[in-house]
């Protein structure tokens, strides 16, 4: 769309800009270039500066097996939480747009989850799957050891899992209900009149109407576990047991502030970045141009 | 009350030219129609008047102040938008008293300003309300509450009325023209409402692709028209244009063999090519043994009323006549008609101008006479 | 509801419920632990009905975690990041869209391609900034030779450092720049219509009057709504609080607390206390959110157009 009333005004745009800017270039744009150096460098022991030293920093991460199991984890974890996260969101949002009555209670208390800190919910599931305390942990009572999320790095995935898939229900519920209040009404209308009960009506109409918005959260959803879940993982689980929950932002943290291999670390980053943009680079063109139903 | 001069103003966006040269004489205190269809340019030239659009080339100067560079609000106008654009988030009273709080005045003398103007409008009672709780009408009367508040010089109006249902827009006309009577400000009025034009205008400007067709009082325009664009714009059912060629034999000859006897013009305009045209309204209906009479085929008609229009073909050209008659008329049934040869029009074909009978090409701004 | 479908209603309704639950459990057993005793919530499987001791347990984790001057910290950490990224969003978005000059949509982009750039991506080289927010001033300096240069003439080196470590300004600084708000009002600035634009000319205001008198009155749901969403996000953030602060008994947020609060390996396991602490820390945001929910929902939607 283009305007056509401008306001003419030599400097002000630019000054009315500038603060966001500056921030931008300031802690956006600098720090990505210093991953990039940092990530093609390579700190001498003795003060000496930096090295240029190419590829070397992506050789070392790529030709550790360690590495690639992490990055199976974090790819993983994604999956799985965006997965629960958006089944049980959709589900919630497509009986509550039928708008029965009551279900404006449900509705905002489905909002809820958005509300709360990573790390709140964590220490809440914490709790819940302890296997020494809370409710899941019952399950010890009747078979003694079988639930040890301390102890079992698949526990602990599970556990995480679960917690972050919880917390995305907020967010992914508001966008489905929106995107299927959005469908006509009408619509529905003529699939009653072709004789289609409720529930084929939602597999077959409201279902495949949504289907940008669908990928839209698959998208963000991707995104938001590959690089969201520090919080989370610190307050569960620390990375443990053994590594077993370590994900690609929380091993940048680990190996740039715990290890200070900031050289690995950056590159690190650079690799998780290309995977955002990656994923940003399919919302915007492959999503927005495939799937349109007007 | 100001003039205002408009002279070879030209309006260029990215190398296209949208407005071609426009030279208008707007004299103080005249209501001043701009009529023309959509894309012909007209609103640009009235937002280049109110300071909205760069003036790619030309002056405009209002009360013999050139004001190309100046900023609206320093032109002295108020203008009426085609969407009202009330600011939705104030009152009444706000909307139309915001120019004089932007330019400074007391709350007191503005609150008064504000009163007297919205009850000449008839507007008091909804002082307090939101622009979203009022009528089409109403706030088609805030908005012209808000230009008439700062008293300006010029007003101008930009297709105020194409948001509003036939009755209103009727009911709004007189308003501004009473308005107009009792203020008396220069004002500039842009429509493609060739009805509203006519009956608003003191002088019409009418425009095409970004070139003044015609300027002249509203019967001028329509009862002699300078091109062959008004001749067909203005009037409907438009006027019945054909064209063709007059011959020696004092005919003139015209789609598949059709022949009119037109000996006084055949004199005047000889082998030239050029398009006739009559008003429908003059077009008469005649036995079959009138001398000159037209013999066509009944297309169909349209009852209106009063009146009924007749489509008719003559030798492969249309033919629209009105007819007061009430006979019944089929598809198909032959039908004569008749025209005066002082009705009629020509234009040149090749420059679409009017030729006078004299054989001279009229041009646009010659009819102008104030 | 188009026909009568008791069946079908019923099955919605199980579906909803079941939803609520799942939903509402985490909720549910922090407040019951919360209030519980020591005893009552070592016994497994928990109650599921609440005790009488959140008060003392809300005082214990208090004074454990010193929650008190975090919830400022944290209040004022959240307040300042939400007003700075309505602010800044709302200028630039005035600047790019109202204004036209060539390098607007340049502008635009700069702001816009940083969704692409979560703090978490870039934390490491961030921190490294934080401990001097002028260093790529002093790199442009350098490079451009002017520090030679001045330390030519006047025989000073100039050292441009600002550190935020520690600091309000660098638990707030780095978080306002702000894609998502920039773009969400950039969306509804171009829903303006231009004739508004001009008849605020024609009434003889300028673009900052009509930035504060037409703009800012028109666009207080959005502002709203994101005010919920920055406010929530703002007061959740974890990890760069984190590391901007060293000192944490200053500049502490109530979130960084939470995992003080978890009970050791071996300590005692007083979930009780760690529980009634989480309750209060996740209650400010999610009453900000239960109250904006019909503006922030609305402001959270209109992202993905």
């Amino acid at each position: 769309m283009e305007r056509r009333a401008y306001y003419k005004n030599g400097g002000l745009p630019w000054l009315l800009i500038a603060p966001q800017l500056i921030l931008v270039l300031v802690f956006f744009y600098w720090p990505t270039t210093q991953a990039l150096y940092w990530a093609f460098t390579l700190e001498q022991p003795w003060g000496g500066g930096n090295t240029w030293v190419g590829f070397a920093n992506f050789l070392g991460i790529f030709r550790d097996g360690q590495y690639w199991a992490m990055v199976g984890r974090s790819a993983f974890y994604a999956i799985a939480t965006t997965a629960i996260s958006m089944v049980i969101a959709l589900t919630l949002a497509a009986f509550v747009d039928r708008s029965l009555k009551g279900t404006k209670l449900f509705q905002s208390v489905f909002v809820w989850p958005y509300a709360i800190a990573a790390p709140a919910a964590g220490v809440a599931f914490r709790f819940i799957f302890s296997p020494d305390a809370g409710l899941v942990g019952a399950i010890n009572q009747i078979w003694p050891g079988l639930w040890n999320p301390a102890i079992n790095g698949a526990h602990a995935l599970a556990m995480v899992i679960v917690c972050h898939a919880w917390l995305g229900i907020g967010y992914n519920f508001i966008f489905f209900l929106a995107a299927l209040q959005m469908i006509p009404r009408s619509l529905s209308e003529a699939g009653a009149m072709d004789g289609a009960r409720p529930f084929r009506r939602m597999m077959d109409l409201q279902l495949p109407l949504i289907t940008p918005t669908v990928f839209f959260l698959i998208i963000m959803n991707l995104i938001s576990s590959f690089t969201d879940s520090f919080g989370l993982i610190d307050v569960m689980t620390e990375g443990g047991p053994i590594g077993s929950t370590e994900v690609m932002v929380y091993n940048i943290y680990v190996d740039g502030f715990k290890g200070l291999d900031y050289s690995g670390a950056a590159a690190q980053s650079i690799v998780l970045m290309l995977l955002v943009i990656a994923l940003t680079f399919v919302q915007f063109k492959w999503v927005e141009k495939r799937v349109h139903y007007n | 009350m100001a003039a205002i001069t408009i002279s070879g103003v030209k309006k260029r966006y990215k190398k296209n030219d949208v407005i071609h040269g426009v030279d208008v004489e707007i004299e103080a205190g005249e209501f001043v129609v701009i009529l023309g269809p959509s894309g012909c340019g007209k609103s640009t030239l009235l937002r280049m008047i109110a300071g909205l659009e760069e003036i790619s080339e030309g002056t405009i100067a209002i009360d013999g102040t050139v004001v190309n560079q100046l900023e609206p609000r320093e032109r002295g106008c108020a203008m009426v938008f085609q969407n009202y654009a009330l600011y939705p988030h104030m009152t009444v009273s706000q909307n139309i008293g915001y120019a004089l709080k932007v330019a400074g005045m007391p709350k007191a003398e503005r609150e008064a300003k504000v009163l007297k103007v919205a009850k000449s409008v008839s507007l008091e009672p909804y002082l307090d309300r939101k622009p979203g709780e009022l009528s089409g009408g109403q706030r088609q009367r805030v908005a012209m509450a808000r230009a008439m508040v700062r008293e300006p010089k010029v007003f101008l109006f930009d297709e105020p009325f194409s948001n509003l249902d036939a009755k209103l827009r009727v009911a709004m006309r007189a308003e501004v023209r009473n308005l107009h009577r009792s203020l008396g400000v220069t004002s500039v009025f842009v429509t493609h409402d060739q009805t509203e034009a006519m009956t608003l205008a003191d002088r019409l400007i009418v425009m095409n692709s970004g070139i003044v067709e015609q300027v002249g009082k509203p019967s001028e325009v329509y009862h002699n028209p300078a091109s062959l664009f008004v001749a067909d714009f203005i009037g409907s059912p438009s006027m019945n244009l054909v064209r063709g060629f007059f011959a020696e034999d004092g005919y003139f000859r015209h789609g598949q063999g059709g022949m009119l006897s037109l000996p006084g013009l055949a004199k005047a305009h000889l082998s030239r090519e050029v398009s006739i045209g009559v008003r429908p309204e003059l077009v008469r209906r005649v036995d079959a043994g009138h001398k000159g009479a037209i013999a066509a085929v009944v297309d169909y008609t349209e009852e209106l009323g009063a009146s009924r229009l007749i489509y008719a073909r003559a030798d492969g050209s249309p033919i629209i006549a009105v007819d007061d008659g009430n006979d019944a008329l089929g598809t198909g049934m032959p039908i004569h008609f008749a025209v005066s040869e002082s009705d009629i029009h020509v234009f040149d074909h090749t420059t679409g101008r009017r030729i006078d009978h004299a054989g001279a090409a009229v041009r646009a701004t010659d009819s102008v006479s104030a | 509801m188009i026909e009568r479908s008791p069946f079908f209603d019923f099955v919605s309704y199980a579906a909803m419920i079941l939803g609520l639950f799942l939903v509402l459990v985490p909720f549910w057993i922090t407040f019951v632990a919360g209030s519980m005793s020591l005893p009552e919530v070592a016994r497994v499987p928990i109650s599921m009905l609440p005790s009488g001791h959140l008060f003392e347990n809300i005082q214990t984790a208090w004074v454990r975690a010193d929650l008190g001057p975090k919830m400022v910290n944290s209040l004022i950490v959240a307040s300042g990041v939400t007003i700075g990224k309505i602010t800044l969003a709302a200028l630039s978005a005035f600047s790019i869209v109202f204004f036209n000059y060539r390098a607007r949509m340049l502008c635009f982009w700069l702001i816009f391609i940083t969704l692409m750039l979560p703090l978490e991506v870039r934390i490491v080289p961030t921190y490294s900034i934080a401990a001097n927010a002028l260093l790529p001033f002093q790199f442009l300096l350098d490079t451009l030779g002017i520090t030679w240069l001045i330390e030519t003439v006047s025989g000073i080196r100039v050292g441009l450092e600002w550190n935020l470590l520690n600091s309000y300004t660098g638990l707030i600084l780095p978080l306002v720049a702000t894609a998502t708000g920039t773009f969400l009002y950039r969306q509804f600035f171009m829903t303006i219509p231009d004739e508004l634009v001009e008849a605020s000319k024609m009434d003889g205001s300028g673009p900052l009057r009509f930035f504060w008198d037409v703009l800012l009155p028109l666009s207080r749901t959005n502002m709203l709504a994101l005010a919920t969403i920055m406010f929530v996000s703002s007061w959740n953030q974890y990890l760069w609080p984190l590391l901007i602060t060293t000192d944490r008994t200053n500049y502490g947020t109530v979130v960084m607390q939470l995992k003080a609060l978890i009970p050791a390996q071996n300590g005692t396991p007083d979930w009780n206390v760690t529980m009634a602490g989480a309750l209060i820390i996740m209650l400010p945001p999610l009453l900000v959110v239960a109250l904006m929910q019909r503006w922030f929902v609305r402001g959270l939607i209109s992202r993905d157009k």
